[in-house]
């Protein structure tokens, strides 16, 4: 397709004059056009370039394009002709008091005030306590109650706040607010020395600690022109199937445990740690912080390990298998998964859903196979074909995603794993360069944006958690549906919170 | 019926031994750091220099385990030299101080306060609140409940309401956007009740040390009883802080 966007490639660095500069209309109609032909949002944000403003988008179609222009004050909201934009809009409404009129519903992110010196497009008073202190979206009408639950949540969960419309037991609307967890991640990378980067990336959202830091690493390895070897791009890929399968797995536990079927809730739960144990044998963390650095990966796979690895996958393969199958095979189980929480093709694919929701609702999009890095160039990724869009074929997803999850790195396993360990990586960035890198986390897309000025400094970091696109995914599925099944739900997307608030 | 039976057959049984029984965690584990308070100058200077955390004071050869993140780099860096990590995971302590440590740590144990033991020793409810971290820290509590470490048999919970709780967990740097919200739910615990920080987030800031949206630890806000530091603790870290804490 002929485009005014320039084409570019996952991970692949490219120098800031090459971003097409586009005038502001000519961005806006191309962008748009690009999204109403079936593109999807990558990015969409806002940065300074000096003093000047200017607004960057990245896209996705079979490839990735991007172009940049200069931030109007204001401008007619895209959202209203494309769905995608909406919360990329209103965070850089939030983040630079850029306003999109007749956006349909503008309002916080995460609650901070804005980088520049313009007035706050909420009217908000940053010195008061603002969480909370919003009018939330109302359904009016004798019988309809309001249920309010959060910030803090009767489990051991990240805050955020859920507001549920309700007819009787009905939910007419549930609306997120989020922002709590707003730890100011973007603005700190800016500001801190070059030591201090992988530790708080790796701690953007624990559970996906691998991924996070891998986009990471990727990004400082295109800017730096390193090249890494091929161990540690295996090991990286194994580190991220064990992350995947860990938190699947506890997923899986806990949409057992909310419909009362105690014994797979506590397998699962218990397996969950097996895996997460063989990522502390290789890192000494179980989350997995330390593997990855730029310019490779901190520890190595020697053959102790690799064998200690093996062994422990081949007991629990069987046993995950049989505990999958135990879940699904259990007709109550199933009357409470199949037909719940419905989010239609059509509406996952106006939301932009990535990862294992949107293709729970048959959207097939699957980084490591569209877009593949490490060592997925090598790797067979096939599509799930489950699209009910419901509980079951979230869950379903999942299941099938674990064993494909085991067999990858049943493979990877198979021969012996040599690398160059690495400690530090190198920081000289390019200078003027901008790079985009995506992967597959657990939840689906993740990515990372990198620009630097004159100097090499950067001067943006972006992240886009998959769950920026993905709860709104979970307000839809709860539309008419029981509220006594929002937990049920709530699980099977198993959104983050400090992944989306930064 | 038939599937759920063979199922459990399979799964067996699972709880730790711990703590009757010492648990070895694995080599790559690093926990309580052994130091080397006489190694030369220039190797202290080189990890202080290079500890993204700042946790290393050259000069005396401490390490603030309160700010550490166990990443490893010191120990690497001075080629066990200065700092070997050990698998030592019982590495609590019941004031901030003692966690800038050469090396060792007081038991736990005598620290505690005795009024805490003979209130809560034989049950106590605890109300866990995420305060901004990133969530490996709830994530390493919550598999407490998990039949491996089945905190349920030391007659310890974690409830949902702060009303019926002795006590509060933090856990994360308590942002801006939380602090409301952390305040509130320790005043609504009933007196007499206690404060546990976990993780390096609630105890200094830990990764998002610096940032203006967050407060930097929970005892710039309030009192806390209980240290437990890493990032984030590894379970076993936490229910040995709980047990020794809380139990005579
Ligand atoms: S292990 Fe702790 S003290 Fe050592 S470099 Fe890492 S953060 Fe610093
Ligand atoms: S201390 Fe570490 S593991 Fe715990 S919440 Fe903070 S960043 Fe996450």
């Amino acid at each position: 397709m002929e485009t005014k966007f320039l084409k570019i490639a996952n991970g692949c660095a490219v120098s800031r004059s090459e971003i097409p500069y586009l005038p502001f209309t000519d961005f806006c109609d191309t962008a748009l056009n690009i999204v109403k032909d079936g593109g999807k949002v990558v990015h969409y944000f806002a940065y300074k370039d000096d003093s000047v403003i200017k607004l960057i988008a990245v896209l996705r179609t079979d490839e990735l394009l991007i172009a940049t222009t200069d931030a109007p004050d204001s401008y007619p909201s895209f959202t209203t002709e494309c769905e995608q934009f909406h919360m990329f809009e209103r965070e850089i409404a939030e983040q630079f008091g850029i306003n999109p009129q007749g956006h349909p519903w503008l309002k916080m992110v995460r609650y901070h005030p804005n980088y520049t010196e313009k007035p706050d497009i909420f009217g908000n008073d940053y010195n008061q306590d603002i969480p909370g202190n919003y009018d939330y979206y109302r359904v009016d009408g004798d019988e309809v109650h309001e249920v309010a639950v959060g910030p803090v949540h009767a489990g051991v969960i990240e805050p955020g706040h859920f507001r549920f419309n309700c007819i009787g037991e009905r939910v007419f609307h549930l609306e997120i607010q989020l922002g709590y967890q707003h730890r100011g991640i973007e603005n700190l990378l800016l500001d801190v020395e070059n030591k201090r980067l992988p530790i708080i990336i790796e701690s953007i959202a624990g559970d996906t600690t691998v991924a996070n830091s891998t986009c990471m690493a990727q990004a400082i390895e295109a800017l730096t022109q390193t090249d890494t070897d091929k161990g540690s791009k295996i090991i990286r890929t194994i580190a991220l199937e064990l992350e995947r399968i860990a938190n699947h797995t506890g997923d899986l536990g806990a949409l057992s445990g909310d419909v009362a079927f105690l014994p797979p809730a506590n397998y699962f739960g218990r397996m969950r740690g097996d895996f997460l144990n063989m990522t502390l044998l290789i890192c000494g963390n179980r989350l997995g912080k330390g593997v990855v650095r730029p310019g490779g990966v901190r520890f190595s796979i020697d053959n102790d390990i690799r064998q200690e690895l093996i062994s422990r996958i081949s007991v629990l393969e069987p046993q995950m298998q049989h505990v999958i199958d135990l879940l699904f095979e259990t007709p109550s189980v199933r009357a409470r998964f199949e037909g719940c929480g419905n989010v239609s093709t059509y509406d996952a694919e106006k939301l932009g859903l990535v990862g294992p929701a949107g293709r729970a609702s048959g959207i097939q999009h699957d980084i490591r196979r569209d877009f593949p890095t490490e060592h997925y160039p090598d790797i067979d990724i096939s599509g799930y074909a489950e699209p009910t869009c419901d509980v079951y074929a979230r869950a379903r997803v999942r299941a099938d995603e674990i064993m494909h999850s085991i067999n990858i790195i049943k493979s990877l396993l198979a021969n012996e794993i040599e690398t160059q360990t690495i400690d530090f990586g190198n920081y000289n960035l390019a200078p003027s360069s901008f790079v985009v890198t995506l992967n597959e986390a657990w939840r689906g897309e993740l990515s990372h944006c990198v620009l630097t000025d004159d100097n090499g400094k950067i001067i943006k970091y972006k992240v886009k958690d998959p769950s920026f696109h993905n709860w709104n995914g979970l307000s839809m599925s709860l539309r008419d549906t029981g509220i006594s099944d929002f937990p049920l739900n709530n699980k099977s997307f198993n959104l983050s919170y400090c992944g989306f608030d930064l | 019926m038939l599937k759920t039976l063979k199922n459990r057959f399979e799964q067996g049984y699972k709880t730790t031994s711990y703590p009757k029984t010492k648990i070895e965690l694995v080599e790559r584990y690093r926990g309580l750091p052994d130091i080397n308070i006489d190694v030369e100058d220039d190797i202290a200077k080189i990890c202080a220099a290079a500890c993204p955390q700042d946790a290393i004071d050259e000069h005396k050869k401490t390490i603030d385990m309160g700010r550490c993140v166990f990443c490893g780099s010191c120990e690497r860096l001075s080629e066990e030299k200065f700092v070997k990590f050990t698998r030592n995971f019982e590495t609590s302590t019941s004031r901030r101080e003692h966690l800038i440590t050469e090396g060792s740590l007081p038991a736990l144990a005598e620290h505690s306060k005795k009024h805490f033991k003979k209130l809560f020793g034989r049950s106590l409810q605890l109300r866990q609140i995420s305060a901004a971290g990133c969530n490996a820290c709830e994530a390493d509590l919550n598999v407490l409940a998990t039949p491996f470490f089945d905190l349920a048999r030391f007659g310890i919970n974690f409830v949902a309401s702060p009303r019926h709780a002795d006590g509060i967990v933090v856990t994360g740097p308590v942002s801006r956007n939380m602090k409301t919200a952390v305040l509130e739910t320790f005043e609504a615990v009933p007196d007499p009740k206690v404060v546990i920080a976990v993780g390096s987030c609630a105890i200094s800031g830990g990764p998002f040390r610096g940032s203006p949206e967050i407060t930097e630890g929970l005892e710039s806000l309030i009192q806390v009883d209980l240290f437990i530091p890493g990032c984030p603790p590894h379970p076993l870290t936490n229910l040995h802080a709980l047990l020794n804490f809380f139990k005579s």
